[in-house]
């Protein structure tokens, strides 16, 4: 089964556990600076929002990239970005309709979120987050959640005989 | 390790700015933040130097754990001589802007001297600079976020700076960050004007990285975590209710002081309660509350984001306050309600997003309205002389007396310098609600002995953060002692003062000590820092902070005198409630505390006590 993270902005508090746990599975220290997901304030609205990298099927980055440094990994269907080959065009930065991927400035390379890929437990954003806004879960079901709560709004009721 | 080993000092008056090592020998012996923060501090001044003069210094602290996984790990502290009290300062504040100074690679910041001109610090990673201040001098807290993330072009940038009041020098005005986290009492926003210091904007883009043992730092901060995340207070109360959840308690026990502590139940309680937060308004059908917030790795989310209702008077013409922002949390909407006898929700909202704008401490300038509503329901003050009809209960009065007040403008120039002084000039210095000169929070001392002498004993004046017995008196944290006696409570008051003086040291939030204590804290502090980090020797840690504070006190002139509260507390009964009759017993227990602490009869540390914790 393929799996992507999904998230609901509803239930982040802006903790930035996310953001923490990336950076310290990819770099080994705490720098939200350095993470592939990043929670957005909209501060008039009271809304926190992470973001990040939806995998495309199609990615825009991996085509764009003139080296093929980004490549599938057949285990989750990530698109990472090979350190050895990337030559930090920054290409797929331009490509990339949604600002996922980004320069480092520090490595030289590109970095976009690689859903943990090699890691066991799965994306460490997800086991970080204390609200269960970001979740790691079946990527043909994202509805799933909603359609049950329609589910039992529309069909789970008292009837009246 | 876990410190970042590197701290900032700042000369105001000459203009430089150098890196220097942090003493790690202080480090490891008073952790961080508070402790560390002190530390330094008290030895760099004069106990009796003046807290508004460039001889005084201010320093912004992070602790260990700030910047890291463990939860709440997001403190700073600024510490300085208080110009409200006399006595040492120490305000604790949450939001993003500690992590962004440790993640630069800085445990603290030591400013000194004062600048010719005014000057704010950016810190960018390794480097940092003062730059001209001219262009926000004169500017909200607000405006000066926003102008600093533009012209700096970094949206990323965070800023801890002051609004008017802290120019102005208002005694009790804070030093605010990411808009509505604020370092709120003893006038630490005032130490910051007179060194004509307007903000700190940082950018840290290194990240804490030198964790002692990487893996069982996680595996201990995970399983802290999912304590907070399964207590009922921490998992259920807070992120749901936020603090506001004590209002209608605290009026049950017959314990919310209420018009300048005449009363102690206020029957407009329910209007300014969480519950009513969270109920659609008559006018607009909107909830008050838009949702919760946390701040930097927080898994409890107390925070309070709210709407104000756009058609009251306080803002019909003002839309820039319309948007959601931070409030009410608890301590707030007491001071600005229960403390004026005001139930005007909205108004109080309003009130409060003034104080985060330009910078002033909720509780004391509430508590002084409530005492200026006093004096002139006596007669003392005047319509003439306040500006406004301001009997108690009018959220006109108290909406007004908070825009003069930011703004240094007519009477709010008196407000602004406390309640002890405006009582005092007044010729009623037993009306002002206060130890050492600072305003009393939210809970009564006659109703609940123990936070009655934490409030005389606190070091940084009356303050329910030094030690909050309440968990215990009345939410039976970690177990349940009878508010109404005094038996045992001076060994409770000194329990949760030498705790929370370790919690606040390590940079971590104090509200985690409602599901923690020690035992908690201890083993994340040792994967993080240091393997000598017992729960032993963090307990011996919080007490040697609070001796090291007291002896700054004592050298800056208080004396026992100092350790008590307002005849009014011990002498005029409760009127209403579980508590009627009662009055405060702080006097009686005051010996009795001396001696668990290990302090002479007149409230000095022994030798023996001073050996014993290594000062």
């Amino acid at each position: 089964m393929q799996k992507v993270l999904h998230i609901n902005a509803d239930k982040c508090t802006g903790c930035l556990q996310c953001e923490m746990a990336c950076s310290y599975e990819h770099y080994g220290v705490y720098a939200t600076a350095k993470s592939r997901i990043k929670v957005f304030d909209f501060h008039t609205t009271g809304k926190k929002v992470p973001y990040t990298c939806t995998q495309c099927d199609e990615a825009w980055c991996l085509h764009a990239c003139p080296v093929e440094a980004i490549t599938v990994d057949k285990g989750t269907g990530a698109k990472i970005v090979s350190d050895a080959t990337c030559v930090g065009c920054k290409v797929c930065t331009i490509a990339c309709p949604f600002g996922t991927i980004n320069y480092v400035a520090e490595t030289g390379k590109v970095q976009k979120c690689d859903l943990c890929h090699d890691r066991a437990e799965g994306p460490a954003c997800v086991e970080a987050c204390p609200t269960a806004a970001i979740t790691y879960i079946d990527a043909n079901w994202t509805g799933l959640d909603r359609m049950r709560q329609w589910a039992d709004k529309l069909g789970n009721q008292p009837s009246a005989a | 390790m876990s410190w970042a080993g590197k701290i900032l000092r700042v000369n105001l008056t000459e203009g430089t700015v150098k890196s220097e090592p942090l003493n790690m020998d202080w480090a490891r012996a008073y952790i961080g933040s508070r402790g560390l923060g002190t530390k330094y501090l008290t030895s760099e001044i004069d106990p009796k130097v003046d807290p508004l003069s460039a001889d005084n210094k201010i320093i912004w602290a992070t602790g260990p754990l700030t910047g890291t996984m463990a939860s709440t790990g997001g403190r700073y502290t600024v510490i300085t001589k208080g110009p409200l009290t006399g006595a040492i300062a120490c305000s604790n504040s949450g939001g993003y802007w500690g992590a962004e100074l440790k993640m630069a690679g800085w445990d603290m910041v030591i400013f000194e001297g004062k600048s010719p001109k005014p000057v704010y610090l950016y810190i960018n990673d390794d480097t940092a600079e003062l730059r001209d201040a001219a262009d926000i001098w004169g500017k909200s807290v607000w405006e000066t976020e926003e102008h600093l993330k533009k012209t700096l072009q970094d949206p990323l940038t965070r800023v801890s700076s002051i609004g008017k009041a802290g120019e102005n020098q208002v005694l009790f005005a804070a030093v605010v960050n990411d808009l509505h986290r604020a370092a709120g009492r003893s006038g630490v926003g005032a130490v910051m004007g007179s060194k004509n210091l307007k903000a700190i904007a940082v950018r840290g883009t290194k990240g804490v990285g030198n964790i002692r043992d990487p893996k069982a730092f996680m595996a201990e901060t995970f399983a802290r975590k999912k304590i907070l995340h399964e207590h009922p207070v921490t998992g259920q109360g807070l992120p749901t209710f936020g603090t506001q959840v004590l209002m209608n308690v605290i009026n049950e026990v017959g314990a919310l002081p209420t018009r300048n502590h005449r009363d102690v139940q206020f029957e407009g309680a329910k209007d300014i309660s969480a519950e009513a937060m969270a109920t659609p308004r008559k006018t607009d059908g909107k909830k008050h509350l838009v949702t919760n917030q946390a701040c930097f790795g927080c898994t409890i989310a107390c925070g309070r984001i709210s709407k104000i209702d756009e058609t009251h008077f306080t803002v019909q013409t003002k839309p820039q306050y319309w948007g959601a922002s931070g409030g009410l949390e608890y301590e707030a909407a007491w001071a600005l309600g229960a403390a004026n006898g005001v139930n005007d929700l909205e108004a109080l909202q309003y009130v409060n997003l003034l104080c985060n704008e330009e910078g002033i401490d909720p509780i004391s300038f509430g508590a002084t309205v409530g005492l200026v509503m006093e004096l002139y329901e006596m007669g003392v003050l005047t319509k003439e002389q306040i500006g406004v009809e301001a009997p108690f209960g009018s959220a006109q009065a108290l909406a007004f007396l908070a825009e003069e007040t930011v703004n240094g403008r007519g009477f709010g120039k008196e407000i602004g310098t406390g309640s002890k002084r405006l009582a005092a000039k007044y010729g009623h210095p037993d009306l002002s609600m206060s130890s050492k000169g600072q305003e009393f929070p939210a809970y009564d001392g006659r109703a609940i002995q123990g936070i009655g002498l934490a409030y005389a004993t606190s070091n940084r004046g009356g303050c329910h953060l030094r030690g909050y017995t309440i968990a215990s008196e009345v939410l039976g944290i970690p177990v349940k002692t009878e508010p109404t006696a005094t038996e045992g409570k001076p060994e409770l008051v000194k329990a949760f003062q030498d705790a929370t003086a370790a919690f606040d040291s390590a940079g971590v939030c104090v509200f985690t000590t409602f599901a923690w204590s020690l035992p908690d804290l201890a083993p994340q502090l040792a994967a993080a820092c240091d393997e000598g980090y017992t729960v032993e020797e963090v307990e011996k840690i919080g007490e040697r902070i609070w001796n090291m504070e007291r002896e700054f006190n004592n050298a800056a002139g208080f004396t026992k005198a100092d350790d008590s509260l307002p005849k009014r507390l011990k002498t005029e009964a409760a009127k209403s409630g579980g508590s009627k009759g009662a009055v405060s017993h702080v006097d009686e227990m005051l010996p009795k505390y001396y001696e668990v602490r290990g302090w002479d009869a007149e409230g000095r540390p022994t030798a023996a006590t001073r050996e014993r914790l290594g000062l």
